[in-house]
């Protein structure tokens, strides 16, 4: 089967401010949305104290919450299903730090009246370490842009390294959108996810990059908006597939995957699609729009072979003795 | 058939290789090297601990006052008015004319510390270093405590140790039940710290009302007593002896059938033990027996006890018996830990997600699966073996390394069956560009693979460049996402450019022209 036949370049750059013009505003208003509602930060990085109990029967949210309201410790615990309605999960914002207590056991007793109840996990995560565990948070998303910035501007070259990390930061905006708009819990699995968005989208970025850079050494015609255009139309059915078995089983993961999952494959969804549409749209116009030259990377081509000749002649007059 | 290549042999090999250390995994067998399943997918708990390292230096402290006194004894000088901060105590040598032996004494005996002198007043105090020294102590010796103390409660493989500069991660796999998991978590916490401590019985009388300030002034402490906390003692503050003199303790059943604890004490231990009896039976004065600071029992001493046996009683029942036992026989912590983060998984919830991850990865694959062959013809197929073969090698690496598969780890797997493929779509797709541009199959295969390359290459270095940053800085469950996701990149390069390519390279002669709409899903070539 081929769904895409390649005939003539598709003229994407002629309406790329468009484009342009759409992830400006959707960035924007990812922004006002993580501005304004805020994240809904996990126990891993706010600190605090999850339960997660499971009932024989669909579970009596009511008779939970009056029962915790009577010990003053979770008076202000919120209580919610997760995934089906015999599971219940109850958040705190407290964490108590006496090994020999354990909080299972407090909300087992608590809860005796309301029917049998199982507890299943227990996630405590006191101030401190939340604290450390957002800075390194922070450190590892940090680190991943600028180690992936000098590698492709080693490969490529700077212009090439700017635009897909301001594709990556798009991407990366517009997760955060999402997930703030949802209010999904931000915790670790989550920044797993964004780091993994990082990598698919440079992913598919660096497949078109890679096409442009071929197109580039082998044009004639020095107009770049041109040989974008061809190297997008020529990788489109590529990037197409990838994202495709991509998001099938990062939504098979979502539906089947179990409730524990649901937020992390959430922020994979969006990911994926973002991360595909960007590095289509996005990342080979800002290209052109910092002013890259093919005229000025040819020659710079050019002098680099014009070196490597010139130290293959070198080493062959050495190795035959004549210098 | 075509011909060998030396590219089908190698991922032949890979593949072989795959199958047969993956082997003891999937079949879950007794021996070989496994996967082990992560707390969130087996059950277990998981615990990051602080130390109060402060208390530490403040039983350090304690202790010198303890030597200090013994030492002064045995020369018959007598002191008073002992008083402790965090770095120094200091006391009063009553009689004058003996300030001077005594300073001497103590700086022979204590080298280590700063002894000074004050008019009458000695004072020992901590170097900076040798406070370093004791925090470090107390670290280590927590993390080694706990560890004998797990591996005495017999359960599978606890691990225990030290993280970052002062925390100790602690991870219990396969805890069946929440009693056990209490059970754990008491034991854990339980300082286990012995004391033999002398009644004051000159001022006994009045340990009900009197406060605690004031106790502090003759030098006492007040206790209660464990079963009934309206019951107090007073106590002589510096200990007689403490657990770090023991070497070993049994739970037992007394002659009524009441479980308790038998304790015996080594040779230093017995003489000091023996020469407090001693000088305490002719007044049957009591000793009192504390443990973590709670009074069990304070019989009258009737007479002189060598040997060095002493025992505990105070209503255990025989588990609670059994605990303390192994937390005395592995020595006291030091210092107190807390807990920083806690995270404990009930079996039955690991078993759902491990259900639930498995479905996804099945029906994730399947769907990959078909899809390639449904787009690509033979050339999905093909694709197919090298996707299959990925999954074997990233079973078999974890094997071989003995890494853990966590949730995050499994959806990294699903994640890299739909990210593996992507090398031979960019393949495939240049393949059939070339073919469209009217190129021999030969050329067009060869071509396509070094058109490819780059691409592939600049793609998967940059993702392992964000995955190796989430190996150093995930935490826990997450690392095996990032574990999972790093061997699957390695992985497919083996199985999805090479292997791929050598099973072209060795089927080579039977792919017509005619047919690339079986080999390649494509139509209208000329």
């Amino acid at each position: 089967m081929e769904l895409f036949k390649y005939k003539d370049p598709i003229q994407l750059m002629a309406k790329a401010k468009y484009f342009g013009l759409l992830s400006l505003i959707v960035v924007v208003s990812s922004w006002a949305i993580v501005f304004v509602k805020g994240f809904n930060y996990g126990i891993d990085f706010a600190g605090g104290t999850l339960i997660q109990v499971k009932y024989e029967k669909k579970a009596p949210l009511k008779d939970i919450r009056a029962a915790l309201s009577k010990v003053k410790k979770y008076k202000n615990a919120s209580v919610t299903n997760f995934g089906s309605e015999q599971e219940v999960v109850i958040r705190t914002k407290s964490s108590s730090t006496v090994v020999g207590k354990d909080v299972g056991k407090e909300i087992a007793s608590i809860l005796k009246d309301t029917g049998k109840v199982e507890i299943r996990r227990v996630d405590m995560v006191g101030p401190k370490i939340g604290g450390e565990l957002r800075e390194k948070g922070i450190k590892a998303t940090l680190f991943a842009i600028l180690g992936i910035l000098i590698y492709i501007s080693f490969r490529f070259e700077w212009r090439f390294a700017l635009a897909s990390v301001i594709a990556l930061v798009h991407d990366v905006s517009i997760a955060f959108g999402a997930i703030a708009l949802f209010q999904v819990p931000f915790n670790l699995d989550i920044l797993a996810a964004i780091l993994t968005i990082l990598g698919y989208s440079l992913n598919d970025t660096i497949i078109v990059f890679d096409r442009i850079r071929e197109g580039i050494e082998k044009a004639k015609n020095v107009i770049l908006g041109d040989i974008i255009d061809e190297s997008v139309t020529k990788t489109l059915s590529r990037t197409t597939l990838t994202s495709l078995t991509t998001f099938f089983v990062v939504l098979v993961l979502y539906l089947f995957g179990g409730e524990i999952l649901k937020g992390f494959s959430f922020t994979l969804l969006v990911g994926v699609v973002v991360g595909t549409y960007s590095s289509i749209f996005i990342a080979s116009p800002i290209l052109m729009w910092l002013g890259f030259s093919v005229k000025d990377y040819k020659q710079m081509l050019a002098e680099k072979k014009k070196r490597e000749i010139e130290k293959d002649k070198l080493r062959n007059q050495f190795e035959q003795g004549v210098v | 058939m075509g011909k060998l290549n030396f590219r089908v042999v190698i991922f032949a090999l890979a593949f072989v290789f795959g199958v047969v250390f993956s082997i003891p995994s999937l079949v879950q067998s007794d021996s070989g090297k496994k996967i082990t399943l992560g707390l969130d997918l087996q059950g277990g708990l998981h615990m990051l601990l602080g130390i109060k390292t402060e208390e530490a230096i403040k039983s350090y402290i304690k202790s010198l006052a303890s030597t200090a006194k013994f030492e002064l004894d045995k020369k018959d000088i007598v002191i008073d008015n002992i008083t402790f901060d965090m770095e120094s105590v200091s006391f009063e040598v009553l009689d004058e004319d003996e300030v001077q032996n005594a300073l001497t004494l103590l700086q022979e005996t204590l080298k280590e510390d700063k002894v000074t002198l004050q008019k009458n007043r000695i004072t020992i105090t901590l170097p900076q270093l040798q406070i370093q020294k004791v925090t470090q102590k107390a670290i280590t010796q927590a993390v080694e405590t706990i560890r004998n103390r797990l591996n005495q409660f017999g359960l599978a493989e606890p691990t225990v140790a030290k993280q970052g500069k002062d925390k100790i991660l602690v991870e219990v796999p396969g805890i069946k039940t929440e009693e056990d998991k209490n059970r754990i978590k008491k034991l854990i916490a339980k300082t286990a710290h012995l004391q033999l401590m002398a009644v004051d019985e000159g001022k006994a009388a009045r340990a009900n009302v009197m406060s605690e300030l004031e106790a502090k002034k003759y030098g006492d402490i007040i206790l209660t007593d464990v079963k009934n906390p309206n019951e107090k003692y007073l106590l002589r503050a510096i200990p007689i002896l403490d657990g770090s003199m023991l070497t070993d303790a049994k739970s037992v059943y007394d002659k009524n059938g009441q479980p308790m604890i038998t304790f015996e004490l080594n040779g230093e231990g017995a003489k000091i033990f023996a020469k407090f009896t001693e000088k305490a039976a002719p007044t049957r004065a009591r000793l009192a027996i504390v443990l973590d600071k709670k009074v069990y029992s304070a019989p009258h001493i009737n007479e002189r006890i060598g040997g060095g046996r002493g025992q505990i009683t105070g209503g255990f029942t025989i588990n609670e018996a059994n605990d303390v036992a192994i937390a005395l026989r592995s020595g006291a912590l030091l210092a107190p830990v807390y807990v920083m983060e806690e995270r404990s998984i009930g079996p039955s919830l690991g078993k759902d997600s491990i259900i639930a991850s498995s479905i996804a990865l099945i029906s994730g694959f399947a769907l990959v699966f078909l899809f390639m062959i449904f787009y690509y013809g033979m050339a999905g197929m093909i694709a197919d073996i090298a996707l299959i073969a990925n999954l074997f090698l990233i079973i078999a690496i974890m094997s071989l390394f003995g890494a853990t598969l966590t949730l995050p780890g499994m959806a990294g797997i699903v994640l890299t069956v739909g990210m593996a493929v992507d090398a031979n779509v960019i393949i495939n797709e240049r393949i059939r560009e070339l073919l469209h541009e009217g190129k021999s199959v030969a050329k067009a295969i060869e071509d396509g693979y070094s058109n490819a390359f780059t691409a592939i290459w600049d793609a998967n270095v940059t993702t392992l460049i964000a995955s190796t940053l989430l190996f150093f800085y995930g935490t826990g469950a997450i690392k095996g996402f990032a574990v999972t996701m790093t061997i699957g990149i390695l992985a497919s390069m083996l199985t999805a450019i090479l292997g791929t390519h050598g099973i072209y390279q060795m089927v080579l002669p039977k792919i017509k022209k005619e047919k690339l709409g079986f080999w390649f899903g494509i139509k209208g070539v000329k």
